[in-house]
């Protein structure tokens, strides 16, 4: 039953020469759905599943998922962090079914099977059965139905889990490049200043295109232009991690001033509007450089965000084939002030599901979802920056990063 | 916290002038008015859109806030000029208004509203649930928001979300 376990579907086959094209059938398609959750998300990638900040004390868990797979993350006695499928070994209810919560062990409710916060079975309701009648008889070990545990490994404030043996370590995996990527935003002991969610009405990989895709970024979201926020003598490109997997994408001002803020030159051009309060375009410089915008894309489904003072990182869970969530969670420093902390909700105008520079991001996959799903023969073509998979500067109008993405695919797919 | 007579008009008078308030700003919206949007507010009003969970757990973020006139009024060019989105409307119901206290001109009161969203082909759905959390003040006989927050009940957004609520 290879084709149930592995998930192999024999009818697919990648259709082009490179990943310059895509079938819209990868959109669509329920079987291959189903092998992703095998073979991605439960393959050799690294799914982000909460911050450490999330889970600081022992027995603090925070229900999360990798892939459509529950998951529970919770910090044990010794202060270590485990992560293990939100589903007992006894007959598959979820464990937690809280969002968060603080345990001395977890429970399973339906019969109260209890596992240690390693996952590891404890006590079984009636083991002994009742009057010496019932119970579980000698051949049940305890040792053979724990609940089913992921590698975790916790890299800069960020949890992530793995259902593979194999999968190297999380540097290894982001690269050298992405690794100080990640270095440049979570420099300080982060907090969480707040939460909310996204529903896509498409496909998860769509959204994952969408963030890897810096050409659109000028072309769709067009509150930039229409205030006419001018950006001096902006610089910016796109890094690819060597395995094509990871990416990330920057906008630097090159001709800053000392000033600790900086405010945007917002004016008015010509049969274009100006914002009234430009409070929100405020950048409060804290990392060391003009970089003003940089998403990082962390295969499968992490995104890391800093917009100008805005820092998230946004985690996609598929929901089915034709829908996926995007879970935001927005960040600041242990040590932000109030002030600081209000620019940050101030800034925060810009992005999310209500944000000025990303609501369209919400309607643009439903849009593919909707057109694609009659024909899943025919091909996307992403030509922007030829058919490589190799970084560019100066320039974010290229899909390189994107056709990375479908390598890192196929490769675990094994189409 | 009672209602103290003497600071204000008694509920008995207060409350249907603040129903009013609250019907004209929930068709000004379902009309696409929204340009009269920013008038329900006063010049340094603030609106904001939370959810509930972060509202209990006390975490600062919302999905929008708005501080003063300009950020009312960039909202609105924002929605007119530059998003882009498939055209929608909204349909507000709201509940009976729950006065919480008043003191010193300032009105507190909660309401709670279901929104029905309908897209241009049709499709309808529970956009958002949830409740108002207001302060409103008497401004030369007129009743303004000085505080609108918004805590929707669900943490989810379908697709993305422009028009005010
Ligand atoms: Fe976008």
């Amino acid at each position: 039953m290879d084709t149930i376990d592995r998930g192999n579907d024999p009818d697919f086959v990648w259709p082009y020469e490179d990943t310059s094209r895509v079938p819209f059938q990868v959109y669509t398609d329920e079987e291959l759905y189903r092998v992703e959750q095998k073979k991605v998300f439960q393959g050799n990638v690294w799914n982000f599943l909460c911050l450490e900040c999330e889970i600081p004390e022992p027995g603090d868990y925070k229900t999360t998922y990798a892939g459509d797979t529950p998951i529970i993350a919770v910090r044990d006695e010794a202060g270590n962090i485990n992560a293990m499928v939100n589903r007992c070994a006894h007959k598959g209810s979820l464990v937690c079914y809280k969002p968060r919560g603080n345990v001395k062990e977890l429970a399973c409710v339906y019969h109260n099977w209890v596992y240690d916060l390693r996952g590891n079975l404890t006590a079984v309701a009636f083991r002994r059965g009742v009057g010496g009648k019932g119970g579980l008889t000698d051949e049940f070990k305890n040792s053979e139905h724990g609940l089913q545990r992921l590698r975790v490994e916790v890299f800069r404030g960020l949890v992530f889990g793995t259902f593979s043996e194999k999968t190297e370590p999380v540097a290894d995996y982001l690269g050298d490049e992405l690794v100080s990527a990640v270095d440049r935003v979570l420099i300080k002991p982060l907090k969480v200043l707040g939460y909310y969610s996204q529903i896509f009405k498409n496909n998860w990989k769509l959204y994952v295109e969408n963030n890897k895709d810096s050409y659109h970024a000028s072309l769709l979201h067009v509150f930039h232009n229409t205030f006419g926020v001018v950006r001096p003598n902006m610089g910016g490109g796109i890094k690819i991690s060597d395995s094509g997997w990871h990416h990330l994408s920057y906008t630097e001002r090159t001709d800053i001033s000392d000033d600790e803020i900086v405010k945007e030159n917002v004016r008015s051009k010509q049969d274009a509007y100006s914002l009234e309060d430009p409070t929100l375009m405020e950048h409060k410089l804290e990392l060391g450089d003009n970089v003003t915008n940089n998403i990082q894309t962390i295969f499968p489904t992490l995104v890391i965000q800093q917009i100008l003072n805005c820092l998230a990182v946004r985690q996609l869970i598929p929901k089915g084939v034709n829908e996926s969530e995007l879970i935001w969670t927005i960040l600041g420093f242990e040590d932000d002030d109030e002030e600081m902390i209000q620019h940050r909700v101030s800034t925060n105008n810009l992005v999310g599901p209500a944000g000025f520079i990303s609501m369209e991001d919400g309607a643009v996959g439903a849009w593919v979802q909707r057109a694609a799903k009659s024909d899943r023969e025919a091909l996307t073509v992403m030509p922007m920056g030829g058919r490589a998979i190799e970084p560019s500067q100066g320039s974010r109008v290229t899909e390189a990063a994107v056709r990375g993405f479908w390598k890192g695919w196929r490769e675990c797919m094994e189409i | 916290m009672a209602l103290i007579p003497s600071q204000l008009d008694d509920e008995v008078s207060l409350r249907p002038r603040i129903d009013a308030l609250n019907a004209n700003y929930v068709h000004t919206i379902d009309d696409d008015r929204l340009e009269d949007w920013p008038n329900f507010f006063t010049a340094d009003g603030e609106y904001s859109i939370s959810t509930r969970e972060n509202h209990e757990m006390g975490l600062p973020i919302c999905l929008v806030q708005c501080k003063g006139t300009g950020m009312f009024r960039d909202r609105i060019t924002a929605l007119r000029q530059a998003n882009i989105y498939e055209p929608h409307t909204y349909c507000h119901s709201v509940s009976a208004l729950h006065i919480s206290s008043a003191s010193q001109g300032v009105i507190a009161t909660k309401s709670n509203f279901t929104l029905v969203r309908t897209m241009s082909e049709g499709q309808m759905m529970l956009f958002a649930a949830g409740r108002y959390m207001d302060k409103i003040i008497d401004y030369n006989g007129e009743l303004k928001f000085a505080e609108r927050r918004v805590i929707l009940e669900s943490r989810r957004i379908d697709t993305l979300l422009v028009i005010p609520i």
